[in-house]
């Protein structure tokens, strides 16, 4: 796997450890999931090279950063990366334009990608390029750094909780910029957060991080799927969904479609065509072993169930089902299932009380 | 004003001119050391800094001149070089500056170091920048108002020593004769008239600069 990510760190402190062994793809968002003290951000500054992770081994693109098995190690600044921090940290000294051009004008015009304006577009900061750091508000300093980074030629961009000293006005703000990054640009982004509502709009890719340890690793919906989790990410155990806006009906709802069947949301704006990422909390499933009728839930979708598993919530379990090839979790009380005698294989109805629209 | 009391004055310019250009090339690279060192020597080595803050310049005077005299180590190293001895002349007077006032320009210039963090020199690295780099273009010009503070800081303090002077300098019109000496000079003559002239001036001096200092220097600006 030349073209991925293979980071291996092992930190010893007296108050924290952290080892990880990861395999990441070199495309797409992989979001490093984690509450506070999970390693997460440790993990992130031992790949830009801002830490040295003794017997560490780090590889990108296959190229070679770090390989403490032959002494080697290639200081932050010799590394081709992008770091966006918590804090916008621009340079207070100089203008938005020379901040961006800061790392621009150290890297070779060959590898640069993307020129200024094209960037300064991109994020759209084009009217601010005059302005000094001071001037600008909260998100535009963040979208000015994500500038900076980029224009730097990075090969792997690395966002280290870029929203968390935001307030929710700016983070929705920053969001579509973000998604914009994704769907715009080959670029592999490693993106830090403990905020599950951004990992679920941004990620394709997940690592979850307890206690210095990766506990799951994969494709975005695999590790959300999982129902052996530790208890500290099943309060909010749930999957995303990629659904395409299908129609906007007369009594304000909008119809999506994915591959398992339809659901119904508050009217959108959005145009028919366009995608959709929807998470559903597993709280909000509940199951029927016949199509339930007279009843007030509009969303009910044909499942199997794949397998169930004890949940931290006293009497729940959670059940996994298979919506044509989509999973999806129910949290079920467990006399309940006992009473439906829900068991793998069975196929129920499930329906689905709530849909959070992200984005 | 006689013509003893402008060459006094002109000397004392020339010699903290010169004192604070060499004091801003070396105390740099300590403060800097200071700010960034996790050593163990760091204590050790803020406190030799430090010490001309609380010793009588006598003392550092009289240490000078033993180092720098014929049989002192450095006395016998600018003898083998064929500079002579350094004692009583104008670069002999420029090092025991250098020595007295250096913690007047480290410590402003340390303290700058120390508020900027770690985060700038970080976002620099990650940014393509050597530390060498990123020293000059961050880290310097975010200290901005640590370097001046100690330049203005140093100047004045060179400006306004007389013991380390008279031990290394002696009182010699044209050479070592700075406007303090002067001044002790024209008490010692009873001649309180020229000596109100001078002493004035030092406290208009002082005042203005220290004036300036407090007023126009800009609070550190935040990072962003």
């Amino acid at each position: 796997m030349s073209d991925g990510i293979r980071a291996r760190f092992r930190v010893d402190r007296k108050d924290f450890a952290l080892d990880v062994d990861l395999s990441l793809p070199g495309r797409g968002i992989t979001a490093l999931f984690g509450h506070s003290g999970s390693g997460k951000t440790t993990c992130l500054r031992a790949l830009a090279g801002l830490e040295r992770a003794p017997g560490g081994y780090c590889a990108i693109g296959g190229e070679v950063w770090q390989d403490e098995t032959r002494g080697l190690f290639v200081p932050t600044h010799r590394r081709a990366l992008g770091v966006v921090f918590q804090e916008a940290s621009l340079f207070p000294h100089l203008s938005v334009r020379r901040n961006m051009e800061f790392g621009q004008k150290r890297t070779l015009t060959a590898t640069n990608r993307f020129s200024l304006p094209e960037v300064a577009d991109l994020l759209g900061i084009a009217a601010l390029l005059d302005r000094s750091p001071g001037e600008l508000s909260g998100g535009e300093r963040q979208r000015v750094a994500i500038a900076r980074a980029l224009l730097a030629a990075p090969q792997i961009l690395l966002m280290d909780e870029p929203l968390a000293a935001l307030d929710l006005k700016r983070k929705l703000e920053i969001l579509p910029y973000l998604e914009r990054l994704h769907r715009e640009l080959a670029l592999p982004i490693i993106y830090v957060s403990h905020s599950p509502d951004e990992v679920a709009r941004l990620a394709d890719h997940l690592v979850l991080l307890d206690q210095g340890r990766a506990v799951a690793c994969g494709p975005l919906n695999d590790v959300l799927a999982r129902i052996d989790l530790p208890a500290t990410f099943a309060d909010d155990a749930g999957v995303v969904i990629e659904a395409q806006v299908a129609e906007h009906e007369a009594d304000d709802l909008t119809r999506l479609e994915f591959p398992g069947g339809h659901i119904y949301v508050s009217r959108r704006h959005e145009a028919p065509g366009t995608l959709l990422r929807c998470r559903i909390h597993a709280r909000d499933v509940s199951l029927a072993l016949i199509p339930p009728q007279q009843t007030s839930i509009l969303n009910c979708v044909a499942a199997t169930v794949v397998e169930l598993a004890p949940t931290d919530t006293p009497g729940h379990v959670l059940v996994r089902l298979d919506v044509a090839g989509n999973p999806l979790l129910a949290r079920i009380t467990r006399r309940s299932a006992e009473k439906l005698a829900i068991r793998p294989g069975l196929a129920l109805r499930a329906q689905i009380k709530a849909v959070a629209l992200l984005g | 004003m006689e013509a003893h009391d402008l060459g006094a004055i002109w000397l004392t310019l020339k010699l903290a001119t010169v004192v604070t250009v060499l004091l801003l090339i070396v105390g740099t690279p300590i403060a800097w050391w200071l700010a960034r060192t996790r050593s163990r020597l760091k204590g050790t080595v803020g406190a030799i800094v430090a010490l001309p803050l609380v010793l009588p310049p006598t003392v550092l005077g009289f240490y000078l001149l033993v180092m720098m005299g014929p049989n002192g180590p450095i006395g016998q190293m600018t003898q083998a070089l064929g500079i002579g001895l350094l004692p009583f002349t104008f670069p002999g007077l420029v090092i025991a500056s250098v020595f007295y006032s250096l913690p007047f320009v480290v410590q402003p210039i340390q303290n700058a170091f120390e508020a900027i963090g770690e985060r700038p020199l970080e976002v620099a690295a990650t940014l393509r920048a050597s530390p060498w780099d990123a020293f000059w273009s961050v880290a310097v010009p975010l200290a901005k108002p640590g370097f001046l503070s100690g330049a203005i800081l140093g100047f004045a303090h060179t400006v306004g020593e007389f013991g380390i002077v008279l031990m290394i300098g002696g009182n010699i019109p044209g050479k070592t004769r700075v406007v303090s000496v002067q001044i002790y000079d024209h008490v010692e003559a009873l001649e309180y008239a020229q000596a109100h002239w001078l002493a004035g001036g030092m406290v208009l001096f002082s005042f203005v600069v220290l004036f300036a200092l407090y007023t126009f220097n800009p609070a550190r600006r935040k990072l962003a």
